[in-house]
Formats: structure tokens, sequence, C-alpha cells
């Protein structure tokens, strides 16, 4: 299958989530829906496909369209947890190439900072998990960090450097809210979680709002904002659950990455920017070795040489990430917008120059499920 | 108690109507004698839910059983004496409904 010239992203919005905000996660959604729209020069009208992953609505795709008053032709609520908006991205790229909408609004919202950080969940009771206490998610990735260690020789400082490249790429985001410079020492000082990850190896836990326009690449050109087209798609999942994760090392992602770079007819060498889900210091280490971006085993090394840090080798997360940005629950569509700022050469000091290819890469739950988009300014 | 697969000889991680390799129905009861190896662990410092606050910090570990098969439970001994490849040994206490836990072989074998 090729996406060439079929299906682009022409709008963009996220909501406000400054402390105060005062917004359900419903709310959430629909102001960036409307940010989304207007920013692709639509109306409501045009809104034909609504897709909605969500931790809060067990029937996302209609609680959205009833709030925003939308009839939608096509609904789609599949969650995949955080990779899911990644994943619907390609859904909604089938979707308009078999007719079936035209316009298609992907969105999400989520209030688990003003609900007080508790990761809010509808899926089912985990019965052989929850007896024992294990925190999900960071309790599984503690184990995935120490089979790392054992495996690799992966240390703490090496994981730590993760975070504080992340950092060194939030404070210059304008968006950021977090923006105290973080070193080594400080993660490694920070609490311990859950052994071997202290409080900064994990993620932030915020507010969100984020939606995401797509449409056919012929209605796309005749839009207010330049294009960024859907070159590739896949899915992977071998998991639902930690005791399941065959290996705690090696993921699907690999797999996922190879089929939506021969999609798009890209090589991993072409990519300008990456957007690669960091739930975790470790969760993002072990992705950028299954993409490919360098051999497995190799991350520790690869990140503490200042790859990922701004003026390295790859241009990952310029935003700062969910490690030191924003993380709502699901990151997933936040990605999706980062790369889209990248293409649309609207990154200001973040910019990598002249980027015209991203790869977007989300995980869901614990590495288990993925979803990667290859993004790109050419059709 | 854990599942072979009297077919395909598989063993899934917990009980299932089919074998998740075969798919065959043919799956048999049999009795695990409880030892196995850390695949890998964590020691949380936060307690997973309410009851857990006195327990902090406890250690969860993943057990590849010799009979093939994984399971996720608590490991009870010293914070620091617990590794990946540590041989640990399942137990029962008498909390109800009683929950396979475990504890190093060593300690085991020297009580």
């Amino acid at each position: 299958m090729s996406l060439r010239s079929k299906v682009a992203i022409v709008g963009a919005g996220e909501a406000d989530i400054a402390p105060g905000h005062g917004l359900s996660p419903l709310g959430l959604a629909a102001q960036a829906s409307q940010r989304a729209i207007a920013d692709a020069g639509l109306t409501k009208d045009d809104i034909d496909g609504v897709f909605v992953a969500s931790s809060y609505h067990a029937f996302p795709a209609l609680s959205v369209s009833e709030y925003m008053g939308l009839q939608p032709r096509y609904m789609d609520s599949s969650n995949l947890g955080g990779c899911s908006f990644i994943a619907h991205l390609g859904h909604a790229a089938a979707a308009i190439e078999a007719g079936l909408c035209e316009t298609a609004l992907v969105t999400y919202g989520s209030t688990q900072r003003s609900d007080g950080g508790q990761l809010v969940s509808l899926s089912e009771k985990l019965v052989f998990e929850e007896p024992y206490g294990l925190i999900h998610p960071v309790g599984s990735f503690g184990m995935i960090a120490h089979r790392h260690m054992s495996e690799f020789g992966t240390t703490s400082e090496q994981l730590a450097q993760v975070a504080v490249s992340a950092r060194e790429w939030a404070v210059t985001n304008p968006k950021s809210r977090f923006k105290d410079p973080l070193s080594v020492d400080d993660v490694l000082g920070s609490p311990l979680i859950a052994t071997p990850l202290h409080k900064y190896d994990c993620c932030l836990v915020t507010d969100g709002g984020a939606a995401a326009i797509v449409t056919s690449a012929s209605r796309a050109r005749s839009l207010r904002r330049p294009p960024v087209y859907i070159r590739g798609v896949a899915e992977e999942s071998n998991h639902r659950n930690i005791l399941g994760m065959p290996d705690l090392t090696t993921t699907r992602a690999g797999v996922s990455a190879a089929r939506a770079l021969e999609m798009a007819d890209v090589r991993l060498g072409d990519i300008d920017t990456a957007h690669v889900y960091d739930a975790f210091t470790i969760s993002l280490l072990i992705l950028l070795e299954d993409l490919g971006f360098c051999p497995k085993g190799d991350g520790g090394a690869f990140v503490a040489d200042g790859n990922i840090a701004p003026g390295g080798s790859l241009a990952l997360n310029p935003s700062g990430g969910g490690l030191s940005y924003l993380h709502p629950g699901m990151l997933g569509l936040y990605l999706i917008l980062d790369a889209v700022e990248q293409l649309r050469g609207d990154a200001a000091e973040r910019q990598l120059p002249g980027a015209a290819v991203s790869l977007v890469h989300g995980m869901g739950m614990t590495l288990a499920a993925h979803a990667t988009a290859i993004l790109s300014v050419d059709p | 108690m854990y599942q072979r697969c009297g077919d395909c000889g598989a063993v899934p991680s917990y009980p299932r109507a089919i074998c998740p390799t075969c798919w065959s129905s043919n799956l048999q009861e049999e009795t695990s004698a409880g030892q196995g190896t850390v695949y890998s662990f964590t020691v949380q410092h936060r307690a997973g839910a309410s009851g857990f606050e006195s327990d902090v910090p406890y250690t969860l570990v993943l057990v590849d059983l010799d009979e093939g098969f994984r399971v996720l439970a608590d490991l009870h001994c010293a914070v620091d004496s617990v590794g990946v490849g540590l041989e640990v040994q399942v137990y029962f206490d008498d909390a109800v409904p009683a929950l396979p836990r475990f504890r190093p072989t060593s300690e085991v074998e020297a009580a």
C-alpha cells in the first residue's frame, strides 16, 4: 500500500492548560479541536470523521461529538494506550481513502494533574498485578530498567542523561512550564519511585488537550496551512500486561517503524526530526534502540554521548517531550503536533533548519502497543 | 498449579481456555515445584494501592519457574539482596485468597 499524495494533516491545536483553566477533559479537547479547525481554515460543518481515545470516557468519539455538536459519519474510539492517536492517523487515512469520511478530527483531553495526579484508567482490574501492589506503569518500567541494566550494563547515570537532554530542549520551548535546569545529579538525587527509577526518570503529570485535522491531499492543497503529508503508518503489539511481555528489553517498535518507513519510501537516515514517546527514561532508551537509531544494548552510551540533546546527532522531541514539556496521561497526539510544528517551520528557537521528514513513534501501556507515522512536507 | 498444552507443550503464564501458541483446548493442569529464577525486579518506594503503605519499600519480581512459565509476585528478603538471576522458592501465606509469594532459595534451605 502507498500513501503517496493521499492524506495530510492540515490543522493543529492545543488547549490552554495553565493551572486554574477550569475545563473538563471534554472541554480541553473541544478547545483544542476548535483551534485546530480554525488553524486549517475549516469550520465545524467540515468535520465528518471523529477519532478519540480517552481514559475518562468509555465511548469518547460519542462524547466528543455530542459535546461539540458534531454529527460525524465515521467514528473511531479505538484505544491502544498512549500511542492511540498515531494509530488514528492510519485509521483516518484508510477511512478517507475508502471514502468513508473526508475530514477527520483526532483529539484528546485530560485533567490528570487537576485530578491529583492519579493515572485515570477505565481499563479492567489487573488480576495478576494489583494484588501485589504493583504501581502501573512505573513498577513495570522499573522491572524493564533492571533487566536492561542486567543484560547490557546500562547505568542510572545514563538513564538520567535522557531526562537532562529533554530538559535542555524544554528550556527553549515557550510553552513548557518546566524550565529549571536539570543535572544528572538532580535526577539521581530525586526520590526513588520504583528502583532503579527516580522521580525525574518519570514523565510529568499534567493536564492536556490537543487536536489534529486530517483530510485528503486534494482538499489539503486548497487550505490555509501547508499540508503535512502522512506518508507511512504502522501498528504492532505483542502483550497487554507486563507479565505477558516476552522479552523486557526488546519491543515491536522496530517492526512497526520498518513497515511505516517502507510504506513511506523513506530510510531511517532520511529522518530529520524524531518524536518518540518518552514516558520514562528507560522506555525512550529502549525505543531508540528498537527504532534503529543505535544498536540494541548501546542506548545508554548513545544518550550519554549527547546524541539526543539539542545540537546532537538526532533531533529528538524538541518540545521537551513527556519528560519535560507535558504528559497528560497519553502523549501520542502531542508527538504528532511536535512534528507538525517542525515540518511547518514554526518551531522558532527549536527549529531544525529545513526539516522535511519526521518519524513519530508512540507506545501504549508497558511498551505493549506501538504506532509509527512518517510525516513529510513532500506528498 | 499451572497449565501445559497437551498438544504443543507450551506453558502459558496464566490459565486460559485455549493455548496461545497452537490454539488447542487440550490444556493439562500440572503442579509446579515452585522453584524459579528472578527474571527482573523492582523495589517500590511508593504504595501501589491503599493497604500497602506500611509495606514500603517492597520488592516485586518476575520469576521464571523451572517448568517454563513466568509469574509476577512479591519477594520477601532484604531489599538489597535481590538481583536478576536470584534463585527463589514459592510459598503461600495465610491470607485469603492465598497468593503465591517468593523468598530466596538460600534462605529456605538455611531454615
